[in-house]
């Protein structure tokens, strides 16, 4: 697959700042509204990042008006603005679909301490940056 | 419109994305370069066509009355020879190179390969029919044909009776497929949609015969 990379290499996105499930992210979309375009926040819980290359996508799930609310971004798509993490995550597997069956303090997903380990020093310094910002509304809350 | 066309391997798909987000899926080929091996006229062959070489192979590979072929155009062995029908023949010359400029962004082309092989295929996947009941007294039959004529009159299966066989490994022609992207540089092509064949395979890229509807 490596000549399919000259294609998809230039055109992955490098600005977004490394997120893994369980983290609290707030994603900034782009909406487009008669005309003119605005940025709309979905605040929730990664739960599922899949495929590889430019065609990888994740899941945020967060609960509005008590109503679980799932939205799947493709990762670099212009569509996504900016990725601002929240919160890390403390969890044990790749993909947090048990949280649809939980509500409440069940599905509330402990916070990671420990710096993931980060490829380049350019990521470190927005992780650290966005570490002590807790949000009160902390992930998976019902 | 068809006075143009290359050969090339087909590498994979992936998405990109366009500036308003839209996703495109786009199949990723390595186009070219092409060598002229040899220029078919009315004259001589009975008929104008170019062909055209593709590919590597080694040289000791190569059958000595192919690598006669070859030294007689004085180009080097490819691994593949095809001939492309066009009476615009004469304004190509022997060793002229055909790289992916042929074509640019936006224009519409057709794509020819082998389908991947499906093998000996049931009724529902090669003629999409719909198989019978899964329940309601069913048995052992749910992908059946079901009846393929009448009784003792005529008294047998007419000729063209839609049934299992051999599905897939036969040429195929996709029609007016987009170019989304060329790049000479690197002899790739981006084809808005899907071709046949596996990744890997042989295909050949030419300038759409029919209209290309929407611009």
């Amino acid at each position: 697959m490596n000549r399919i990379d000259f294609v998809e290499r230039p055109r992955l996105r490098k600005d977004l700042p490394q997120f893994r499930p369980g983290d609290a992210v707030k994603v900034h979309v782009k909406v487009a509204e008669a005309g003119r375009e605005r940025l709309q926040v979905f605040q929730g819980v990664v739960i599922s990042r899949r495929g590889g290359g430019l065609r990888e996508s994740f899941t945020v799930r967060k609960i509005s008006f008590g109503v679980g609310v799932e939205r799947t971004f493709p990762l670099h798509s212009p569509v996504v603005a900016s990725i601002e993490i929240v919160q890390h995550g403390r969890v044990r597997r790749a993909k947090l679909y048990y949280l649809r069956e939980r509500t409440g303090r069940h599905a509330k997903i402990r916070e990671r301490r420990t710096r993931i380990p980060v490829e380049s020093a350019a990521e470190e310094v927005s992780v650290v940056e966005l570490a002590p910002e807790e949000s009160p509304t902390g992930p998976g809350r019902s | 419109m068809m006075d143009k066309a290359i050969l090339a391997e087909k590498l994979g798909m992936t998405q990109i994305f366009t500036d308003d987000g839209r996703a495109v899926p786009v199949t990723v080929l390595r186009a070219g370069p092409c060598v002229v091996t040899q220029i078919r006229t009315p004259e001589r062959d009975g008929y104008a066509a170019v062909q055209i070489g593709f590919g590597d192979v080694k040289a000791a590979k190569v059958t000595k009355p192919l690598a006669g072929h070859f030294k007689k155009g004085k180009v080097a062995p490819r691994r593949t020879l095809v001939e492309v029908r066009t009476d615009a023949a004469g304004s190509f010359s022997v060793g002229q190179e055909l790289k992916a400029d042929l074509f640019a962004a936006g224009e519409g082309v057709d794509v020819i390969g082998v389908s991947k092989g499906k093998g000996f295929a049931g009724v529902m996947k090669r003629h999409n029919f719909a198989g019978l009941k899964d329940s309601h007294g069913t048995e052992r039959k749910h992908r059946s044909p079901g009846s393929v004529g009448s009784g003792t009159t005529p008294g047998r299966v007419f000729k063209g009776r839609k049934l299992p066989g051999r599905m897939g490994h036969e040429r195929t022609t996709v029609l007016n497929l987009r170019i989304v992207e060329s790049d000479p540089e690197r002899d790739l092509l981006l084809v808005r949609g899907a071709v046949p064949g596996r990744n890997g395979g042989l295909v050949m890229v030419r300038g759409a015969v029919k209209g290309v509807r929407r611009s």
